[in-house]
């Protein structure tokens, strides 16, 4: 007999710590996830303004039957296409990532499709090493490689001082690893979007004639 | 497979859960003084491992998308409750492997490389191939680490050192000369 | 010694005991798990020390008012949940207030749950003494564990990038030991500080013996 009191209140006693702990995470859930959303936006809106110099609106775009289109809902594979404060298209913003150094770097790139050229990359995340590879998100001399970039048959990596020709990338001495990194993350970005991108601006364009 | 082979060498070297992120320490310093213990410790690990990604693949696919404040409890329990019937079951269906790995297996059930290894996995959004192939790398990391330490261990035990040096301090210093080797695993499957 | 201040020093001594005497990452050599991999600069360490301090200070303070109340059978299920519980808040706190630390700490604010000196104190020490005495205990482990990573986390900050709290101390002359702030500079700080901790320990000994009785 005492055994059964025991062990309904054992399945009490659980319950009971179930149920608060629930209580107490929805509530804090509930209370946080607006601000975590907003923070998380913030933190993807100002990346685009930085890759897309005069950006100031945005809309996600994704692939549906390998078309582009505008999509309210986007998931982890979306494109951004940036509007300037005239409403004119500016570029597109394009997430990537590839194998790094150590583990894997996450950059986004700024398209300007009419030009063909990348104006600006931002890492979004990297564990390259500090002093060495994480160059690639704080080195200025670096990042000015990619204020104007051209880009219409993909870009090269080259050594330091020896670029000649536009579309090419002036490596990180004691990071080529990381260097070359981040121009495979931009060629894989451009080859996986610039058709799609090219077709829907093409088709823009005739809607426009008619 | 590209991928899959570089989750794996990823977790097995270049990011070792052991000697590049710290986890699962306690058992490192406190268990590895024979190789052999160390060896068994190491497959315990793999398999709780496995059966860990197993579930946090399931209930990051299956039931967090409801309900994603509970992520973390579940985990445990989960993992831990799980833990707890293979463990039974081994009991029943082959007392050997039972007697190789069961006593090892309550002290990893709550250790921080199990749990590590579920909230990795599901951050990193793997499916489940590629959640059981970072379990297979990241159990064969944690596995080696330990063996080289007990084999370390096991050769300078008769060496002369000073007593301030024995025992934790010791252990530490030569658990960070084998992070920095295990740091030449950087870089590979990487750049071109 | 009369009552009041006898219980007032009880509290101290409780309270003291973890931030040298009895501290968890030197003498226990406990809970560093989860806690070494973002100890690479002294704001990680710090905001790891501090969470982890709230779900220690927290779960104790729960864990002691119930421990008449919980079976002995469902204990460790119900600390578990308690502490994970509070855990989960604190992700979603640092998430919410302060997103820079949330992204550097990543997963390794979960794994507060799974460092053993939270699980270990409440089993040790909550679960068998009043709410004060825990309070204090858990106080005083919390800050020696937060004070004990946070020196790990400055001097790795320090040698391996010459700054602290991000700003520079050298000026550019000084060329950073960048493997300090690399996965071995952890292992090699913690063991070099327990080894002056065990010396420390050690003159302490010999001294003490040294005096006539």
């Amino acid at each position: 007999m005492a055994q059964d009191v025991k062990s309904s209140r054992l399945v009490f006693t659980l319950g009971m710590a179930g149920f608060i702990s629930g209580l107490v995470l929805v509530s804090a859930y509930l209370y946080t996830l607006p601000m975590i959303e907003a923070n998380k936006a913030q933190a993807l809106e100002r990346a685009i303004y930085q890759v897309l110099p005069g950006c100031n609106a945005f809309k996600p775009m994704g692939l549906s039957a390998g078309k582009l289109e505008v999509q309210e809902m986007h998931g982890s594979d979306a494109i951004f296409a940036g509007y300037d404060a005239k409403g004119q298209l500016i570029g597109f913003a394009i997430p990537a990532q590839v194998i790094g150094f150590q583990d894997v770097v996450a950059g986004i790139i700024g398209y300007d499709p009419v030009r063909k050229a990348i104006i600006g990359f931002e890492v979004l995340e990297s564990k390259e090493t500090p002093g060495l590879g994480d160059k690639i998100s704080k080195d200025a001399a670096f990042r000015n490689n990619f204020t104007e970039l051209e880009c219409a048959s993909g870009v090269v990596i080259v050594s330091k001082g020896k670029k000649s020709k536009p579309n090419e990338v002036e490596a990180i001495s004691g990071a080529t690893i990381s260097s070359k990194a981040v121009v495979k993350l931009l060629n894989q970005g451009l080859e996986q979007w610039q058709a799609p991108i090219d077709i829907y601006l093409n088709e823009q364009v005739k809607k426009q004639q008619e | 497979m590209d991928n899959l082979m570089w989750i794996f060498i990823s977790a097995l070297l270049v990011n070792n859960f052991i000697l590049a992120y710290f986890l699962g320490i306690c058992p490192f310093l406190g268990v590895t003084h024979k190789l052999e213990t160390a060896f068994r410790l190491g497959l315990a690990n793999v398999f709780v491992m496995l059966i860990t990604a197993l579930c946090a693949w399931l209930l990051n696919t299956y039931v967090l998308i409801y309900a994603p404040y509970l992520r973390l409890i579940s985990f445990i329990i989960v993992i831990a409750s799980t833990v707890q019937f293979v463990e039974m079951a081994i009991k029943k269906l082959s007392p050997e492997l039972f007697r190789a790995l069961g006593i090892y297996l309550p002290l990893i059930t709550t250790n921080c490389a199990i749990l590590g290894l579920a909230l990795f996995a599901t951050n990193k959004g793997y499916g489940l191939a590629e959640s059981l192939v970072y379990a297979l790398g990241a159990g064969g990391g944690v596995t080696l680490a330990l063996v080289l330490l007990a084999g370390i261990r096991e050769e300078t035990r008769i060496l002369d050192i000073p007593d301030v040096v024995k025992g934790t301090a010791f252990t530490l210093i030569v658990a960070g000369i084998l992070s920095m080797a295990f740091m030449g695993f950087a870089g590979m499957f990487s750049g071109n | 010694m009369n009552a009041p201040t006898d219980q007032g020093n009880q509290l101290a001594i409780e309270f003291m005991k973890g931030l040298w005497k009895e501290n968890p990452i030197f003498v226990m050599v406990l809970g560093m798990c989860p806690a070494l991999a973002v100890s690479n600069t002294a704001i990680n360490s710090l905001a790891m020390g501090l969470a982890t301090l709230f779900v220690l200070f927290f779960s104790s303070l729960l864990v002691s008012a119930l421990r008449k109340v919980i079976p002995a059978q469902v204990r460790i299920t119900t600390f578990v949940v308690i502490i994970a519980t509070f855990v989960t808040l604190v992700d979603f706190l640092l998430a919410a207030f302060t997103p820079a630390i949330h992204k550097e700490l990543g997963a390794f604010i979960a794994l507060i749950v799974v460092n053993c000196i939270i699980l270990g104190r409440a089993e040790a020490f909550a679960a068998r003494n009043p709410v004060l005495l825990s309070v204090a205990d858990a106080l005083g482990m919390g800050l020696g564990f937060t004070l004990a990573l946070f020196g790990v986390g400055a001097i790795r900050e320090i040698l391996g990038s010459g700054s602290l709290f991000s700003i520079p101390l050298f000026g550019n002359s000084f060329e950073p030991w960048v493997v300090m702030v690399l996965p071995p500079g952890g292992f090699f700080t913690l063991g070099f500080m327990l080894l002056v901790f065990n010396w420390m320990q050690q003159r302490k000994k010999q001294t003490a013996s040294a005096k006539p009785v």
